[in-house]
C-alpha cells in the first residue's frame, strides 16, 4: 500500500501545474469576456482548435497501426457519429481491434 | 461524457448565439434574477448523476493509464481532484510515461484546455450576475459534459446558478472515485493490449473527433493538423506533433477566414 499512496515531488509538481492551468483556462474565459474583444479571425481559429488538437493526437497513432487499427478506428467513427455514445463506441472501437487483430 | 457529447458540441456551436444574447439581443433583466442556492446545487447534483456515471467509464479508463504511466493512486487521485479535465489529464499521462518534460506536459494541457475559455464565457451572461467568490469558485468545476447541461438549462429559463456547481460536484466525485479504481484495477490487468485496451486511448479521441466534427468546414484545418501532426511525428522527438499540428490546423483556419 505503501506504493499506492506514494507521492513523489516531481508528479506533484506537474499536477500542481497542470490544476493552475488548468483553473486559467475555466476561470479565464469567464473573466476576459467583455474585457477583449477577440477578432472574428481569431475566434474561428479558436474555434477549431478542440477538434485540431484530437486530430493531431490522433493521427500518427493511426499512421502507425495496422489493418486492424484501422478497421476499428473506422467502426469507433461509425458509432460514436450514429449514437454519440462514448462507452458504446469505446467498446464496439477496441472489441473490433481484438476480433480482427484474431482473424489477421 | 457517453450521451451529451453531441450535444455538448451543438452548445458549442451555438456559442455565438449565446455571446450576442449577452450583447443584448435578450433584456438582461430576465437574467438579473440568477439565483446560488443550496437547491440549485441539488438540482444540477441530480441532473447531473446519470452524465457523471457516464463520466466515470472514462475515469476508470484514465486511472488505467494513469498507474501504465507510473502514478500511484495517491498522485492520479490527487490529479483528477484538481485538474479535473479529461482529454487534459489522458494526453498528459501519455506524455509523462514517454518521459516528455513537466514544462512541454503542462503546456500541452493549456493548449488543450484552450477549449475552457469558451465553455467560461458563454457562462457569462448568467455568472456575471453571481457574486465573483460563486462564480469563480463554481467554474472550477467545469468539465465538457456538465457546462453543456448547464447551458441547457440556463437557456431553458432556469434561475439555478449553482446548477453548474452541482453538476460539477457529482461529476467531481465520481470522476476521483472512477480514477481510484482505474489505478487500482490496472495492476490486475496485465499486458493491456491483450485485451485491447492499447486502442482505448485512440478510440477515445476518435470518439471526441465525431463530437467535434463541424461538417466540410473541420476538413481542411483537420487534414493540415493531422498532416503537420505525422510529419511532426517523424522530423521531432517526443509529443511535440500535438501542438505543432493543433497549433496549424488551427492556423489554417485563422488564414483562410474570410470575415
Amino acid at each position: 500500500m505503501g506504493s499506492a499512496l506514494a507521492l513523489n515531488p516531481a508528479v506533484l509538481a506537474l499536477v500542481a501545474g497542470m490544476a493552475v492551468v488548468t483553473y486559467a483556462t475555466k476561470a479565464g474565459g469567464l473573466w476576459l469576456v467583455g474585457r477583449v474583444d477577440l477578432s472574428e479571425r481569431a475566434e474561428a481559429g479558436l474555434d477549431v482548435l478542440p477538434g485540431a488538437v484530437v486530430v493531431a493526437f490522433v493521427a500518427p497513432a493511426l499512421a502507425n497501426g495496422g489493418v486492424p487499427e484501422w478497421i476499428a478506428a473506422a467502426a469507433t467513427v461509425a458509432v460514436a457519429r450514429r449514437t454519440g455514445n462514448l462507452l458504446l463506441s469505446l467498446a464496439v472501437g477496441v472489441g473490433t481491434v481484438l476480433a480482427v487483430r484474431g482473424i489477421v | 461524457m457517453a450521451e451529451t457529447d453531441s450535444s455538448t458540441e451543438r452548445a458549442t456551436t451555438d456559442r455565438d448565439s449565446t455571446d450576442g444574447a449577452a450583447a443584448g439581443s435578450t433584456p438582461s433583466s430576465e437574467r438579473g434574477d440568477v439565483t446560488f442556492t443550496l437547491a440549485g446545487v441539488r438540482e444540477g447534483f441530480v441532473t447531473g448523476l446519470p452524465v457523471a456515471v457516464g463520466v466515470a467509464g472514462y475515469g476508470v479508463v484514465f486511472g488505467v493509464l494513469a498507474g501504465r504511466a507510473g502514478l500511484s493512486v495517491a498522485e492520479a487521485g490527487l490529479m483528477s481532484a484538481t485538474v479535473l479535465a479529461g482529454a487534459a489529464q489522458l494526453i498528459a499521462v501519455e506524455l509523462w510515461a514517454d518521459s516528455v518534460p513537466a514544462v512541454t506536459v503542462v503546456a500541452t494541457v493549456g493548449i488543450v484546455n484552450l477549449r475552457y475559455l469558451l465553455l467560461g464565457a458563454a457562462l457569462r451572461p448568467w455568472f456575471r450576475h453571481l457574486s465573483p467568490r460563486a462564480a469563480y469558485g463554481s467554474v472550477f468545476f467545469t468539465a465538457d459534459e456538465n457546462w453543456a447541461l448547464t447551458i441547457a438549462t440556463l437557456r431553458a429559463g432556469s434561475r439555478q446558478g449553482a446548477f453548474l456547481l452541482g453538476s460539477g460536484l457529482v461529476l467531481w466525485l465520481l470522476w476521483i472515485v472512477a480514477t481510484v479504481v482505474g489505478v487500482t484495477a490496472g495492476d490486475l490487468v496485465g499486458d493491456p493490449a491483450q485485451y485491447g485496451l492499447d486502442f482505448v486511448v485512440t478510440a477515445l479521441f476518435l470518439t471526441l473527433a465525431a463530437g467535434l466534427w463541424e461538417g466540410r468546414e473541420s476538413l481542411r484545418p483537420w487534414l493540415v493538423a493531422a498532416g503537420v501532426a505525422l510529419v511532426t511525428n517523424a522530423v521531432l522527438p517526443g509529443e511535440w506533433y500535438v501542438i505543432v499540428g493543433a497549433l496549424a490546423g488551427a492556423g489554417v483556419r485563422m488564414v483562410t477566414h474570410d470575415g
